[in-house]
């Protein structure tokens, strides 16, 4: 029997929390807010609190936070066009530089697995700081970034309702794969911890799983030069009520979680005949009210499984467990 | 600048009348749900960007595109722009918005969107209003709210 218990709320934001991140470590949650400050959180006995606020970094929304691989750095995309990095050194926060560039709101940001490389996103564009490249290839706001848990590829999805793949090409990235399928805006993309698929979710209430296809595959599938090909193997549909803003693939259990608009948060489990070409998921927990308001993000613990954070436009963090057994 | 205007002679309808207070709803041990002409008396008095009009009086809001079931926590709205490439379409969406996201318990889902087939580029106006980070993005920008505060300013020439 599949259950997932709120252990705490964590209050204390005055406004919309927008995104929630743990830690490599999973010991530290941060979370950011249109309060204009990021909380850290971490555990004292068996209790979440507050560990810190840092304020003064950002003159409007903090839109994301993320985490750099080493944990010692922390990454704040703000709607007032300036990405922050703040280093941690003895438990304090010190914002040690911001990032300009954007002519519009950074919506988010994120790491590559190596640490050097930083991305950002905004309105109609696309920026990678560290190799001042700035790509330019979705027509309208890209709402989502992440790097690949391994090789250098970005992913982003957007507006336009499509996602794309980046690679770096003699000295510039260039953009090798755009999946459509999408009805509407793309919020949200994460890879599964091989790198070899990746789900989607957005504004048309449906979440996708995309499998990577090698040049040679042995399905069959068609791919160009160098390049992999990925196809959608398989949409969830008819469990969202309202726009999915958020999916987190467990890198330790292989499950989904996803936040929607409908207030509700819902974990999927692949199926054991699951097959890679044709997946199947079943949902195993669908908490109806888990917040009073939309859930902006949902994200597992990366060493505890089943530990989830989520945040809500209701101003709340809340920590769940999930178990199955 | 008249000429500049997007309608520069919209016809003008009538306004509703007051609404009837009735017994029950004075009655504080009743239960009395959210309807459809309380959303409709928040959103009906919001000023024309362009007109010294209301919005009703254009017959961009009316009472039977409002619908609620408050059981269910949604609120959704139809409006219909006086012109099919009306420039402001979007600006009157984010209005009504607003005034409902400072006037309603948050409970409520609230989806506002156009008439469908009233406007040229109403798929865009819709989706852009639906953006709830585009739409928090569009009020932190100064200039932006104080159009949508003009809009929502209770000092009208009519009252009620």
């Amino acid at each position: 029997m599949a259950k997932l218990v709120c252990k705490q709320t964590l209050t204390g934001h005055q406004d919309i929390v927008w995104c929630v991140a743990w830690n490599p470590t999973g010991t530290l949650l941060a979370s950011c807010s249109g309060d204009k400050t990021i909380r850290i959180w971490g555990q004292e006995g068996d209790q979440w609190v507050c560990k810190s606020i840092l304020t003064d970094g950002h003159s409007r929304t903090i839109r994301s936070v993320a985490w750099s691989p080493c944990g010692n750095y922390l990454a704040s995309a703000s709607f007032d066009a300036t990405t922050g990095i703040w280093s941690r050194k003895e438990g304090e926060f010190e914002c040690i530089a911001t990032l300009e560039g954007h002519e519009n709101e950074v919506k988010a940001v994120s790491w590559a697995s190596g640490g050097s490389l930083l991305a950002t996103c905004s309105l109609t564009e696309d920026e990678d700081y560290e190799c001042a490249s700035v790509i330019s290839s979705h027509t309208q706001d890209v709402k989502h970034v992440t790097w690949h848990p391994e090789r250098e590829i970005l992913a982003s999805c957007s507006y336009d309702d499509t996602i794309k793949l980046f690679k770096e090409e003699t000295d510039d990235w260039t953009c090798f794969a755009t999946l459509e399928s999408h009805q509407s805006t793309v919020w949200k993309i994460c890879f599964d911890q091989s790198g070899s698929r990746l789900a989607s979710c957005s504004d048309d209430k449906t979440v996708k799983i995309w499998q990577e296809y090698l040049p040679g595959n042995q399905e069959g599938v068609a791919t160009i030069g160098n390049d992999s090909t990925w196809k959608c193997v398989c949409t969830l549909s008819g469990y969202h009520d309202r726009v999915v803003y958020d999916v987190d693939w467990c890198h330790l259990s292989g499950l989904l979680v996803t936040a929607s608009g409908d207030d509700a948060i819902r974990v999927f489990k692949e199926s054991e005949c699951s097959n890679k070409n044709q997946p199947s998921f079943s949902l195993m927990c669908n908490i109806h009210k888990a917040h009073s308001r939309d859930v902006n993000s949902v994200t597992w613990n990366p060493k505890i499984s089943g530990l989830l954070a989520s945040c809500s436009d209701d101003g709340e963090i809340k920590i769940w467990n999930y178990s199955d057994t | 600048m008249a000429g500049r205007l997007d309608n520069a002679n919209p016809v003008v309808y009538e306004q509703s009348k007051e609404r009837l207070v009735l017994p029950e709803e004075e009655d504080d041990d009743c239960v009395d749900k959210i309807d459809g002409r309380e959303v409709f008396d928040l959103i009906r008095n919001i000023n024309d960007p362009e007109h010294p009009l209301t919005l009703e009086e254009l017959n961009v809001v009316e009472l039977d595109k409002v619908n609620v079931d408050d059981d269910d926590n949604k609120v959704s709205i139809e409006f219909t722009p006086t012109i099919p490439h009306c420039s402001m379409a979007t600006l009157i969406g984010l209005s009504i918005r607003v005034k409902l996201l400072r006037s309603l318990p948050p409970r409520f889902k609230v989806d506002v969107s156009i008439t469908p087939g009233t406007h040229n580029s109403e798929a865009a106006v819709n989706k852009q209003l639906a953006d709830k980070e585009r739409v928090a993005a569009a009020l932190e920008n100064s200039h932006l709210l104080e159009v949508v505060n003009q809009c929502l300013a209770t000092s009208k020439l009519h009252s009620g």
